[in-house]
């Protein structure tokens, strides 16, 4: 086939329209996973742990008496210390000294990302903090740098301390840095974060931030919300309704 | 020739020596046949050519691994255009080699290979099966 110059120009335009189309919608395409926890609802039944089991037992997670090898991806915290900056004097009673549920924040700009030597932690595109536990050295930088106490090191085999073992999901080893993942592997099925499932009350709302209809974007359209530590800059995507 | 008894002792005493290791697989019993592998009652091929998964499985499951963790990606399309779910237990343990212990374990004591250590973290669900007998 003879390729006229008329036809050329025809191919590497529309090829050139059609690159640039598919960017602009791979750009517009990013999702933005996002939490929102209605802490006035998680107060309900303070002995509440559903969502905590529920995670720990879908990923595996070990559990220690010794609290300085205790290995956490959610869990509850005083309101005072996941709040810190919105500590006074006169908390409000409603959450003067009750537990806050916390796990990692997912962070827009996360130090732990960067502090990380071997890319072993990094952010996806849609915006959830992955990590690799292939690559992970242990180094414990990125445990140094979450400003949340997200992440927990192995110090010693975690397999021992596993009530139950979970065929779906891998163990760490020791010498391995563990967070929240945002049930990556549930998300990739379809399904809901096992906490969000679990909780009896719909206090833990998942979903698409970039979503202007999606669920958490109404929430924190129409309600007040506060992100913890919020003056760091690690712009959290865990928002709180208090 | 004074010395012949020295010399033949000391001649039989180094083909001994230097043959060793074919006496001491003898007396062990080991044979030059390879390890005896239980192969998948259900599945009559592998995501691959076997000859091709022998020599390069440990590549086919970094590639795997990178797919998985890194690119979000949990499907393998395999040569003849079957998909596959992404997943060391999930897949190859659960759907095929049913007993790591008989094809896994087998070959790689079999060829000394000790490096990998994929069990170390994903779990051999023969290991749930022993603890709850």
């Amino acid at each position: 086939m003879k390729i006229t110059r008329q036809g050329f120009f025809w191919v590497t335009g529309l090829a050139t329209l059609a690159h640039a189309g598919r960017k602009v919608l791979a750009a517009a395409a990013p999702r933005r996973w996002a939490m929102v926890v209605d802490a006035q609802k998680c107060l309900r039944d303070q002995g509440c742990t559903k969502c905590i089991q529920a995670c720990h037992r879908a990923h595996n997670v070990p559990q220690f008496r010794e609290p300085n090898h205790q290995i956490v991806w959610i869990w509850k915290e005083r309101f005072e210390r996941a709040f810190a900056s919105q500590q006074s004097e006169y908390t409000a009673e409603t959450f003067r000294d009750k537990p806050v549920l916390v796990l990692c924040n997912h962070c827009n700009n996360p130090p732990c990302v960067r502090v990380c030597p071997t890319r072993a932690t990094w952010k996806r595109e849609d915006g959830l903090v992955m990590m690799d536990w292939h690559r992970c050295i242990g180094c414990r930088y990125c445990v140094a740098a979450c400003p949340y106490g997200s992440r927990s090191f192995n110090w010693v085999d975690p397999r021992p301390h596993l009530p139950v073992l979970n065929t779906d999901f891998p163990t760490r080893t020791k010498g391995v840095v563990e967070k929240c993942t945002f049930c990556e592997e549930r998300l990739a099925r379809g399904q809901a974060p096992a906490c969000v499932e679990a909780c009896p009350d719909k206090a833990l709302v998942f979903g698409d931030l970039a979503d202007q209809d999606s669920e958490v974007r109404k929430l924190v359209r129409a309600r007040y919300t506060i992100r913890r530590k919020p003056e760091l800059g690690t712009q959290p995507q865990i928002f709180y309704i208090v | 020739m004074r010395d012949r008894g020295i010399i033949l002792a000391g001649l039989v005493l180094f083909l001994g020596l230097i043959t060793f290791p074919a006496w001491y697989s003898v007396a062990r019993g080991a044979t030059s046949k390879g390890p005896q592998l239980v192969l998948p009652a259900t599945e009559k091929q592998c995501v691959a050519p076997t000859a091709w998964m022998r020599a390069w499985h440990m590549d086919l499951l970094v590639r795997w691994r990178e797919q998985v963790v890194r690119e979000g990606n949990r499907n393998y399309r395999a040569a003849n255009g079957r998909v596959y779910s992404v997943s060391l237990t999930g897949t190859c343990i659960m759907k095929c080699h049913t007993v790591k212990a008989d094809f896994c374990d087998r070959c790689h004591n079999y060829a000394a290979a000790r490096g990998p250590y994929c069990w170390d973290c994903h779990v051999d669900p023969g290991l749930i099966r022993r603890a709850s007998r």
